[in-house]
């Protein structure tokens, strides 16, 4: 199973949002991770779905999606044609001794610390799964009080968009 | 001028003759104006009545039927037939009432989220927010519920948006809708694939699908036949695609079709699938189709080529241009004698299973040989789901497919009753009989009343066994004959009951008064009941029956 990542120009109107999760539930297809935002026009937005999956699931969901009337254009791109980031927000447990060892896995992450207390360093860091995911194995051994991580966002890379056709 | 009004207005428009529904709060406005307007409302006795009244009108007069529910229960009420209608792609418009505005989310009296609700299975649906969003919304509405792929489309409306004033000058009654792919021709590429294998092909078939009366591609279809000599099967939705009576024509597959028309298109080298979902009650092993077939399947809905067989030439496009292109690229091509006679030599071993008469009960089989032969099919017929739909869909002889009115997808029991009420409030010259189980009725017969009230003179009948005799059988066969929760004696005397709404009933006992009874069903212009006495033993005689008595037996 392949790594697929659909990017999806909608309407910008209520319901939309359910209107394709909705569609992935009753289909039996699984969403691996979801981001939603505005474009530079505000009547549209772009949802990005990670989905696993074969070739064949993925071009049946791209064909049901496109049958949702505010769904406008549908681009699916594999990992290596795109370019992919994610931010997690993470509290680490930390006290007097260890706030330097962890403040030093935060620059070797290119982390940034936004919070600080007597007991926890909040830091986010940007970036692909891997590396998300190797930042929180570091910090594991002291104790993640809580994390908060968005879905994915992503680009075509190279000179390729998706527009909308004027 | 209220939101009410210029919905109406925008109904009106929109060609919109008659509407099916029923009245509460919540959608008052609505009934108020229409009165004043061009448009008839016929009042149905239960929501889901008037949903499936609106699917068979809309089927008869090929527009989308338009049923109107209140908010909350009558809202949820339509909701089987709405789902009825998005798996046979009926053109529908479904209007509800919905609480006001500054209600919506407080679980007001009678709120429900209709749209949240039918959302899978609706092809669109609006919430109007703002009154002069209405008449947009309305041509919208028709304009997806009939192009494309058909299917129900629902509009709810707000109470005080029906009763806000609207302001003509802030409107705008364009269609926008960007996201709406609608397909144009038919890639020519795919189309001379298609002629370049069936060239090949020594043993070609088509299946023609509900697609086909869809597409309103009948004529196309009939004349490539006719030009080439195909053999032809159909899936339940695409029955009369072909009259079922012509040489031609091989009978229905699938589990409740017919074994000839099975094992046709098993040995088939190239299968020329029209509008077809080719689902699972038509093939059951849709992976062993894959590997050994040239499939060609051809849908204006690109989702359903690749979602349950891969075909080896997929086609998105009208089939109708589809067939047009094929018939002058394709027509010169002839189907080999020897797959025709070995075609006609399978037809030939179906058993045509032998009518025993003065049994004490009426075959039912025979009944709608007959019934056919006297109408010369030239009426509608409607059915209920269960063993009166498969009879009648391998008995009764179509010879055009808009004029039987089955539950195909969905297999709604309680769709015949008001389907043929919406079939005959369509229009007057020809008759509708509808077709029924004593269970099935049972569910609808509730929408007697609006037959009786409005004078529409469906003719029914009702083939009687105290059984709900697809699940007997079921049982009979898969569970031991232990019959549970499928005896439904203790109903009550039919001709009782329709007699107390004043319609005038028959019952009959033998296949020898099966003739005299029809003519007498016939004779008048007004509602009928005839109630046929069946044996609970009658089997569905279908393919799956075939397989079951041959194992037996052999």
């Amino acid at each position: 199973m392949e790594k697929y990542t659909l990017s999806i120009l909608v309407e910008n109107s209520a319901g939309v949002l359910s209107r394709v999760v909705g569609l992935f539930t009753r289909r039996g297809f699984n969403i691996h991770s979801l981001s939603v935002g505005t474009t530079t026009d505000d009547k549209i937005s772009r949802i990005t779905i990670e989905v696993k999956g074969d070739v064949y699931m993925v071009e049946q969901v791209t064909k049901q999606l496109s049958k949702i009337m505010e769904v406008i254009k549908i681009k699916t791109l594999r990992d290596d044609e795109l370019v992919k980031r994610g931010l997690v927000l993470v509290k680490i447990k930390t006290n007097a001794k260890n706030r330097g060892e962890v403040i030093e896995i935060a620059n070797v992450f290119r982390a940034n610390i936004i919070d600080m207390s007597t007991s926890t360093i909040t830091a986010e860091v940007i970036g692909s799964d891997q590396k998300i995911g190797a930042f929180l194995n570091m910090l594991e051994p002291y104790g993640i009080e809580e994390m908060a991580r968005t879905g994915m966002t992503a680009l075509e890379r190279g000179a390729n968009t998706l527009k909308l056709d004027k | 001028m209220n939101g009410a009004d210029i919905a109406v207005k925008a109904l009106e428009d929109n060609g919109v003759k008659l509407v099916f529904g029923y009245p509460g709060a919540s959608n008052a406005p609505f009934v108020d104006s229409v009165s004043r307007s061009s448009i008839k409302y016929v009042l149905s006795r239960n929501e889901q009545g008037a949903a499936h009244m609106a699917s068979g009108y809309g089927r008869v007069n090929r527009v989308a039927g338009v049923c109107t529910a209140t908010s909350g229960p009558g809202a949820t009420n339509l909701i089987t037939a709405i789902a009825t209608a998005y798996m046979d792609s009926i053109p529908m418009v479904a209007i509800t009432g919905q609480v006001k505005r500054e209600l919506i989310g407080k679980d007001a009296f009678q709120e429900v989220d209709i749209i949240g609700a039918t959302l899978p299975f609706t092809k669109h649906s609006y919430l109007v927010k703002d009154v002069n969003d209405i008449p947009r919304i309305v041509n919208e509405a028709f304009h997806i519920a009939t192009t494309g792929r058909p299917g129900p489309v629902l509009i709810d409306f707000p109470l005080d948006v029906l009763t806000d004033e609207y302001d003509e000058e802030n409107t705008d009654t364009e269609i926008n809708l960007r996201g709406y792919k609608l397909l144009g021709k038919a890639n020519e590429s795919q189309i001379n694939k298609v002629a370049d294998a069936l060239r090949k092909a020594k043993k070609p078939i088509i299946l023609a699908g509900g697609g086909v009366c869809c597409s309103d591609a009948v004529d196309e279809v009939r004349e490539f036949v006719k030009m080439t000599n195909i053999p032809v099967v159909s899936t339940m939705m695409g029955l009369g695609v072909i009259p079922t009576d012509s040489d031609s024509y091989y009978g229905m597959i699938g589990s409740h079709g017919k074994k000839c028309a099975n094992s046709l298109l098993n040995r088939s080298d190239f299968i020329l699938a029209l509008g077809t979902r080719l689902g699972d009650r038509s093939i059951a092993n849709i992976k062993g189709l894959e590997k050994v077939k040239k499939l060609v399947h051809v849908d204006i809905d690109p989702a359903e080529i690749g979602k349950n067989t891969l075909p080896k030439i997929p086609v998105v496009g009208d089939i109708k241009d589809v067939t047009t292109q094929l018939i002058k690229i394709a027509g010169d091509y002839r189907t080999s004698s020897e797959w025709l006679s070995e075609a006609h030599e399978l037809r030939a071993e179906t058993k045509r299973e032998l009518v025993k008469h003065d049994t004490g009960f009426v075959n039912p089989k025979y009944f709608l040989e007959r019934l056919s032969e006297i109408t010369n099919s030239d009426i509608y017929l409607t059915t209920e789901v269960g063993q009166n739909q498969i009879w009648s869909a391998n008995h009764y002889t179509i010879k055009d497919p808009t004029h039987f009115l089955t539950s195909g997808g969905f297999g709604t029991m309680g769709y015949g009753l008001p389907a043929a009420i919406g079939a005959s409030s369509a229009q007057s010259d020809v008759p509708v009989v509808a077709v029924m189980g004593d269970g099935s009725f049972q569910m609808d017969m509730v929408e007697l009343g609006t037959m009786k009230q409005y004078g529409i003179p469906v003719k029914m009948v009702l083939f009687r066994n105290d059984r709900l005799g697809m699940v007997h059988e079921l049982q009979y066969k898969m569970y031991n004959s232990n019959f549970q929760m499928v005896d439904i004696t203790g109903g009550p005397d039919f001709c009782q009951l329709v007699g107390a709404y004043g319609i005038k009933s028959a019952e009959i006992n033998e296949n020898s008064q099966i003739d005299d009874a029809i003519a007498e069903m016939l004779k008048d212009k007004e509602s009928y009941m005839l109630v046929v006495n069946v044996s609970p033993f009658e089997p569905t005689g279908d393919a799956y029956n075939e397989n079951y008595l041959n194992k037996k037996e052999g």
